[in-house]
């Protein structure tokens, strides 16, 4: 018989007048793989927190093993065998992967001993658990997967028996995500109980025993994995039904709107980021750009919108170039129809202290439409905004309201909704749907695919493999600054993962 | 995720907190007064009534705030741009070399009226002329403007005794000052405003230069939220990479905040010269423009909050002064000690009592504060 690994019974917390969790209760089985999903703001996060000693409950009981525990601090958690994996990793990069280990579980003031010690039981854990990683390696080096691997044996040198792990695959390839879920199997073997926390429904079906799905601080359902459908847990995250892939006709692509020719670009250290890449995005198709986090996607699309310069090579927007010399202005390129929905919206695509309106016509600022002579035409801003809130269905609809007290998926609406209403010619879009709430990714792709039936050349660039394959008509796979290959709408994860990692299309075959 | 989070009603955010730094500031100033063994709440009357008490008292105060007021408003224009101008000094001490230089050539043919603009121009302008090095150096070269400001003071401070040492001193005399303005370059007191309530004034400073700091401060109103201009100011001060988005350029925005800055700093300089001493000593700035700084920090940035913080300040100077007379043991370093706890509790620690507010109201009335109408609905 199966015993509980934790329970929480009756869990309440809230910040303010915010009820993060409300009656939580929850029994995670011993040695098994347990699944929490949720969209963002679900209390998913706050939860871990609780349990992991971040936070009080207001209240409620935790059991760790049948006993109530009082988990005061994360020190209290790891001294009860709680183990968490941080979705950012908690490394100093600099330190080798075995100075990272005994980070704050030295024995000795002199460092001598505990690493000796901490050597031998970080190579009996590599063997017992297939996690090999070179103590002696520095973190910085790492590729991140790896690196993630040093935060797993973090928690298992310190002697965890239940590990949290916080959106692990958000930063893997797709191979890397299959390598980490045979280690948490293996450790599931070995009678470790896991905790996994995902918005990710695949994974969750791919490797959890058992689900459970939280909603607006409650935890709606739990269920075994093998007896439900991707479908209905979407229907109990979001509380209605929701379209996964988006319905979208043949695309009907024109003339070339778009068109990047041997661009290299640098770093501001001298790296190069992007290598030498060429590409054409025609009016009245989307163009994907795959390829995990960090391999040059996010300083193309920098170049192209003119807020990055490039060493060498053209964009040509509309037959005419674009100047790359650096002394490009975003906002010529806007007059020129060229919209840009930037990857970092917190401190790029918006002012989070703005308001609302404000916010809508940044970018647009020299526009005579919000304008009476150097003056800003405050009625028409806020009536433009009040436009676009209805239109783009923002909430709450008050465009007094500042940005940053929007949710993720509104505050990229309020993005969008600037973009695209002002009808350009070219959109370019990174990662359309990060951080941002199922309900709201339906509606962000829904938009997007209605402006390529209008006919705009789109190009987006996400690391969410699903989102591109469902939008795009042509997807590029993009690796080390480098475009490895190009690839049909209905070309395989598989295939994809194995360009993203960088692996050539011949050693694929064999 | 859900971050902890109470949103404070507007009254409680611009009152009520200053409000409590300001008390605390006190309450920790009236330990400093007891251990040199005065009474603190004496010395408190005395301060009050001093500033406030009498009509002579009414017109100093305003009299020192107008400097304030503008030393403030620089810093916060700067601020704004996210720029830490911290040579307001300088910028309102070299534009004394401009100020005594229109004054003594104009103050025995032109009428005050007439004289008074251009000196305003011809202060804003050596104000801003001032701060354009150190904004291009910045702009251009990425000197941080906060070292250039300062090391721009000492020079702007080496100028001008160089100037009234030389050429600006009148022949024979001794004193490193300019000569005694005419009429013509003279500021009309508005010391009869503060009569027609009935108090009676023997001779205080109070002057027109004060209806232009409040011109001023209505001015810089309408430039940070009414203007393009004011509108990608606040972009880049909140976050230059958003402004880089948006097609702002970075070395036109911080050369022209630190001009308007600068501007607003030279005005300061009219205050004390056509206003009170009717000549260009040396030091006359003393200190206001590093009070303006904490004057800005006060009023949080806001052309309101810094008129009513630069009449806290008036009152701490004027007061302060009375209190060091009354009261022997308090002597003029007291004052500056009450005046930098003030910067100290409503400036540095200016978020300290926030989360405690945040959680009284939170607890008094849920429904009114939070994030639950925002976040529930999130779509």
């Amino acid at each position: 018989m199966a015993q509980a690994a934790i329970e929480l019974i009756g869990i309440d917390k809230s910040f303010g007048a915010v009820r993060a969790n409300r009656d939580i209760n929850l029994e995670i089985m011993r040695g098994t793989i347990h699944g929490i999903v949720g969209e963002n703001g679900a209390g998913k996060s706050t939860l871990m927190s609780i349990l992991y000693g971040f936070y009080q409950a207001d209240s409620g009981e935790i059991r760790v093993g049948g006993q109530p525990a009082s988990i005061k601090t994360p020190n209290d958690a790891i001294a009860l065998g709680i183990g968490m994996v941080h979705q950012h990793f908690m490394l100093v990069d600099n330190f080798s992967v075995l100075e990272n280990v005994i980070l704050g579980a030295e024995s000795d003031a002199l460092l001598k001993k505990s690493i000796a010690k901490a050597r031998s039981e970080l190579e009996r854990l590599e063997r017992e658990y297939g996690l090999e990683v070179d103590p002696d390696a520095v973190i910085e080096e790492l590729p991140v997967g790896l690196q993630q691997r040093v935060e797993i044996l973090k928690a298992l040198y310190r002697g965890a028996e239940i590990l949290i792990l916080d959106e692990p695959t958000g930063v893997l390839t797709p191979a890397e995500a299959d390598h980490l879920f045979r280690i948490l199997r293996q450790l599931k073997e070995q009678g470790k109980t896991i905790v996994l926390i995902t918005h990710k429904l695949r994974e969750i079906m791919a490797i959890t025993d058992t689900v459970s799905v939280m909603r607006q601080g409650t935890m709606v359902a739990t269920r075994e994995t093998r007896k439900t459908t991707v479908e209905e847990l979407a229907e109990l995250m979001v509380g209605r039904r929701v379209l996964l892939r988006v319905e979208k006709g043949e695309a009907k692509a024109g003339g070339v709107k778009l068109a990047v020719k041997n661009l290299t670009v640098k770093d501001s250290r001298g790296v190069t980021m992007v290598d030498d890449v060429s590409f054409d995005v025609h009016a009245g198709e989307i163009v994907g750009i795959a390829g995990v986090a960090g391999n040059g996607q996010s300083e193309l699309l920098e170049a192209i919108s003119g807020i990055r310069h490039a060493v060498s090579g053209s964009v040509m927007l509309d037959g005419k170039p674009i100047d790359l010399t650096g002394a490009a202005d975003p906002g010529e390129l806007r007059e020129r129809g060229l919209a840009h929905v930037p990857e970092d919206r917190h401190h790029v695509g918006l002012v989070l202290a703005f308001e609302e309106n404000e916010n809508s016509i940044l970018g647009y600022q020299d526009d005579e439409r919000y304008l009476k002579g150097p003056f800003l035409d405050i009625d028409a801003i806020r009536d433009d905004a009040r436009d676009k809130i209805v239109k783009y269905d923002i909430r709450p609809a008050d465009c007094r309201l500042k940005t940053a007290n929007f949710s993720g998926g509104n505050q990229q609406k309020i993005v969008l909704a600037r973009e695209m209403e002002q009808d350009p010619g070219v959109l370019i879009v990174g990662q359309p749907t990060r951080g941002v709430d199922v309900g709201a990714i339906e509606f962000i792709h829904k938009r997007l695919i209605a402006m390529r039936d209008q006919g705009k050349a789109v190009l987006v660039v996400s690391v969410e493999l699903d989102e591109i394959r469902s939008l795009s008509d042509r997807i590029l796979v993009m690796f080390a600054g480098r475009i490895v290959g190009e690839r049909g709408p209905d070309a395989t994860e598989g295939e994809l993962g194995l360009l993203m990692a960088g692996v050539e299309q011949r050693e694929a075959a064999e | 995720m859900s971050t902890p989070y109470a949103k404070l009603p507007a009254w409680a955010d611009y009152v009520l907190i200053p409000l409590i730094n300001l008390f605390v500031a006190f309450v920790v100033a009236g330990f400093v007064v007891i251990l040199v063994g005065e009474n603190p709440l004496r010395a408190a009357v005395i301060l009050v009534e001093g500033a406030f008490g009498r009509g002579q008292g009414i017109a100093f105060t305003l009299f020192y705030a107008t400097t304030f007021i503008f030393s403030g408003l620089s810093v916060a224009v700067a601020a704004h741009c996210g720029l830490f101008n911290i040579g307001g000094e300088g910028q309102g001490y070299i534009a004394g070399l401009g100020i005594g230089i229109v004054c003594l050539a104009f103050d025995s043919v032109l009428p005050w009226w007439l004289t008074f603009p251009i000196a305003i121009i011809a202060a804003a302008a050596m104000g801003a002329l001032w701060a354009l090095i150190p904004a291009y150096l910045q702009a251009r070269r990425g000197s941080h403007i906060v070292i250039t400001t300062i090391m721009f003071n000492f020079i702007a401070a080496s100028v001008m005794v160089y100037a009234l040492v030389g050429m600006l001193k009148p022949p024979g005399s001794m004193a490193p000052q300019t000569r005694t303005f005419l009429e013509g370059a003279q500021l009309p007191k508005l010391n009869w405003v503060i009569e027609l309530f009935g108090a009676k004034i023997r001779s205080a400073p109070f002057n027109v230069s004060s209806l232009l700091a409040l011109a001023m401060a209505f001015l810089v109103w309408v430039l940070i939220w009414r203007t393009r201009l004011g509108y990608e100011m606040r972009t880049y001060g909140h976050s230059p990479k958003a402004a880089r988005y948006a097609g702002i350029s970075e070395i036109r925005i911080i050369i022209i905040a630190m001009m308007i800055s600068g501007a607003l700093a030279g005005m300061m300089a009219l205050n004390p010269t056509m206003g009170d001493q009717h000549n260009v000593a040396l030091e006359f700035v003393s200190g206001a423009g590093f009070v303006g700084i904490a004057v800005a920090l006060m009023g949080r940035l806001h052309p309101v909050g810094i008129v009513l913080a630069a009449i806290l300040f008036g009152m701490l100077y004027q007061g302060g002064a009375e209190l060091a007379f009354e009261m022997p043991a308090i002597s003029r370093d007291m004052i500056v000690i009450i005046q930098g706890l003030v910067i100290l509790f409503a400036g540095a620690l200016e978020h300290m009592f926030r989360p405690y507010v945040q959680a009284l109201f939170a607890s008094l009335s849920p429904k009114s504060v939070g994030m639950e109408a925002v976040k529930g609905k999130g779509a």
